[in-house]
């Protein structure tokens, strides 16, 4: 502290030693207050610093927007915590491994492992059908379509992501289950031997059909956030695949997926993180059980999020504290899903710029 | 600017116009409320909130209706919240009266009856909600199932439509080779209760699994809400569920005829749902109301998987005692409980009518 006074002044002098007219300036431009923190370089020149100006107004602005955001999502943590931890101490079975949902008897019984596999299961599947179909989509459309049909079909894609859930979810168990049913007795009869084809039926509201409602959910965020990536390859690269020779899917597969591919990684974790927290559509086409089974043609499959829209309006309190419990535990995979999917891209973003 | 400024006028204008007419339906309302609430008799102006039971939701919307276009004074909210909820908002003085599926349980009455100083809390039975046993099976017209069959395909003992238990009670009908798909509410739901407590009731060997909101026993294939089951059930082959009659009616499914007490297999209607009622017991004393149900019922004619619901209310102390009585009298009278026949309701029978209305007069 008591160092500061000496060395600014010696700053100053020296300062004024060499460029006097700045000096000058600087001179009448250090209020009192400078005298508390070293003057570095060149400062002398910047506009006077004043007490309060817009930049500190802004700067507390957006300081405060941020810690906003921490206070709330802890706020948010507290809340959740103290309404799921007095349920989880009611708990007659082990949350972890019990595949039962019953927390609104005298002794409550629930735990979260059939509900936790059936939202994964679901999601993966969805993403297995959904991104090869969403990155043909999104490449037909920077690189293969004219731009005269690309521009309205990229619109009519968006516009799928706009429909609301529950439309998709009406229209899976309505329209999609019998196409399904056929498709899944057509299977077994062929493919039985497979354990995720076989079992004694009925079949039809299975994990298979929510998880092509999924994937359709899921389409349109994949395709455009791809389409978006693919079109923002530099030109000289694309270019110079050409000029040494390549075909056009050469050249996609040299210069335009290898640009893409942490916009790619992203775009399906943005979709996984969607189809891990489909509440209705999941709601309206699974068959309601509480297993574990790999079987994905059968009547079957539950997830978190669809036993939360079920099971909530007529849940007491210990109830209530399940579903809250089994929500965390949804917090949580979505939480592992976007870390890794942050790992990848960064690892990806490094090899790909110190090889460049 | 020129546009700025004509926006500002044109919003004065609209104010302006908004503040008078206001005035003016101001004026109005009040001529015509005070003319039309002194013609009927029995309104009581005032504000009435009520909520609870989902499955009496459909009945309360079009009691309301009836009741507030008697009384253009009067007005009634029913919001369907679920029985827990609603005994919840009655014991903390939000709910003037809630409705519920079941009776106040031993824990509860002593919190309600503390809500009315003077009284105490009365179970009034208003809307029978007949439960119907729907199926999708080609060319099986009026199957008839007796309670331990019913619990067997439920629990799953029995697989196939032609097994031998459901071909000795249909004799000459053509049952197919087929697997049964049993279908049941994925969310919970007074209807399952109901329904489990009806089998709990009369097969107790087959059907071990007791009575509860959610759906207890292994197998079978969830649907979510009434309607997901009358759907489930109208297009897929080979399925059996449980529904509300109203929503068996509106999907046009084959509904199963159920042996009750006396051995005769009965078809759901109305009429033979309200008989199951007029042997019931009354647990309550004192004009409370609360009702044992004998789903092994010997009455002739009488078809025994039925939910009731109750309205939950004040004998005395309530502050709105005036409101909830006058518009409770509409619902326990003839012209109400009618007035349910087209929604899939039962009416309450005669003998159960008559308590009903004679409770509600006493409220003070």
């Amino acid at each position: 502290m008591g160092e500061y006074p000496s060395r600014s002044v010696n700053a100053t002098a020296g300062d004024s030693g060499v460029t006097s007219g700045y000096a000058r300036g600087a001179g009448s431009g250090v209020s009192p207050s400078s005298y508390q923190e070293p003057p570095l370089g060149g400062g002398s020149a910047l506009p006077k610093k004043t007490r309060f100006s817009v930049e500190t107004g802004f700067r507390g602005l957006s300081t405060a927007a941020g810690a906003m955001v921490l206070v709330i999502i802890i706020a948010i943590a507290v809340f959740l915590v103290s309404k799921a931890v007095p349920a989880l101490q009611a708990n007659t079975a082990n949350f972890l491994t019990e595949k039962t949902w019953f927390p609104n008897d005298a002794e409550p019984v629930f735990g979260i492992a059939a509900l936790a596999f059936g939202t994964v299961l679901s999601s993966i599947i969805a993403l297995i059908v959904a991104v090869p179909i969403a990155l043909a989509i999104a490449l037909f459309l920077s690189h293969y379509a004219p731009r005269r049909l690309a521009t309205p079909l990229g619109f009519v894609i968006d516009l799928l992501a706009a429909v609301p859930s529950v439309v998709f979810g009406l229209w899976g168990r309505d329209v999609l289950q019998v196409p399904v049913r056929n498709f899944s007795v057509w299977l077994n009869e062929y493919f039985g031997w497979l354990p995720i084809f076989g079992g004694e039926g009925p079949f039809g509201q299975s994990i298979m059909l929510g998880g092509l409602v999924l994937a359709i959910m899921v389409l349109p965020i994949v395709t455009s956030l791809s389409r978006e990536v693919f079109q923002q390859t530099p030109g000289m690269n694309e270019e110079a695949a050409l000029a040494l020779g390549a075909t056009r899917w050469e050249m996609i597969r040299t210069a335009v997926l290898p640009y893409g591919k942490p916009g790619v990684i992203a775009a399906v974790m943005l979709g996984l993180g969607r189809a891990l927290g489909e509440t209705i559509a999941l709601a309206l086409t699974l068959g309601i059980t509480f297993n574990i089974s790999f079987n994905l043609i059968e009547n079957g499959g539950n997830s978190i999020a669809a036993n939360i829209a079920n099971t909530f309006g007529e849940a007491n309190a210990t109830g209530r504290g399940a579903l809250i419990a089994s929500g965390l535990v949804l917090f949580a995979i979505t939480l592992v899903v976007n870390m890794t999917a942050r790992a990848i891209i960064y690892r990806r973003r490094e090899f790909r710029d110190s090889a460049a | 600017m020129k546009l700025q400024r004509s926006g500002f006028v044109a919003g004065i204008a609209l104010t302006a116009t908004i503040a008078l007419t206001a005035c003016g339906s101001d004026n109005e309302s009040g001529g015509s409320g005070s003319g039309a609430s002194a013609a009927p008799g029995s309104c009581v102006s005032g504000a009435l909130t009520a909520q609870g039971s989902t499955a009496q939701k459909n009945a309360m919307d079009e009691w309301i209706k009836a009741y507030q276009g008697q009384c253009a004074d009067a007005k009634v909210d029913y919001q369907g919240t679920g029985s827990g909820a609603g005994i919840e908002a009655f014991i903390a003085g939000t709910a003037d009266f809630a409705g519920s599926d079941s009776a106040l349980k031993e824990e509860e009455v002593a919190q309600a009856d503390a809500k009315c100083p003077g009284g105490k809390a009365l179970n009034l039975p208003m809307v029978i909600g007949p439960v119907a046993v729907v199926y999708n099976v080609q060319g099986v017209d009026g199957l008839q199932l007796s309670p331990a069959t019913l619990a067997k395909i439920f629990a799953g003992g029995i697989t196939k439509w032609n097994d031998a238990a459901i071909a000795a009670e249909n004799t000459g009908a053509k049952l197919p080779d087929a697997t049964i798909e049993t279908v049941h509410r994925s969310d919970e739901s007074g209807t399952t209760d109901n329904f489990t407590k009806y089998l709990s009731k009369t097969a107790e060997a087959e059907w071990t699994y007791g009575n509860a909101k959610a759906w207890k026993a292994p197998g079978g294939t969830g649907a979510a809400k009434s309607d997901g089951v009358a759907t489930k059930v109208k297009s897929t082959p080979n399925t059996i569920s449980y529904v509300e009659l109203s929503f068996a009616e509106n999907s046009d499914l084959q509904m199963a005829k159920i042996k009750n007490g006396a051995g005769e297999y009965v078809e759901l209607t109305g009429a033979s749902a309200g008989k199951t009622f007029e042997n019931a017991t009354v647990k309550g004393t004192d004009g409370d109301l609360a009702l044992e149900l004998d789903y092994n019922t010997k009455t002739a004619g009488a078809y025994p998987i039925v939910l009731v619901t109750y309205e939950i209310a004040c004998s005395k102390g309530s502050a709105k005692a005036k409101e909830i009585q006058s518009f409770l009298k509409y619902t326990s009278s003839t012209a109400g409980q009618t007035a349910l026949a087209e929604l899939g309701y039962a009416p309450l029978p005669e003998t159960l009518r008559a308590k009903v209305e004679a409770s509600v007069a006493s409220i003070a």
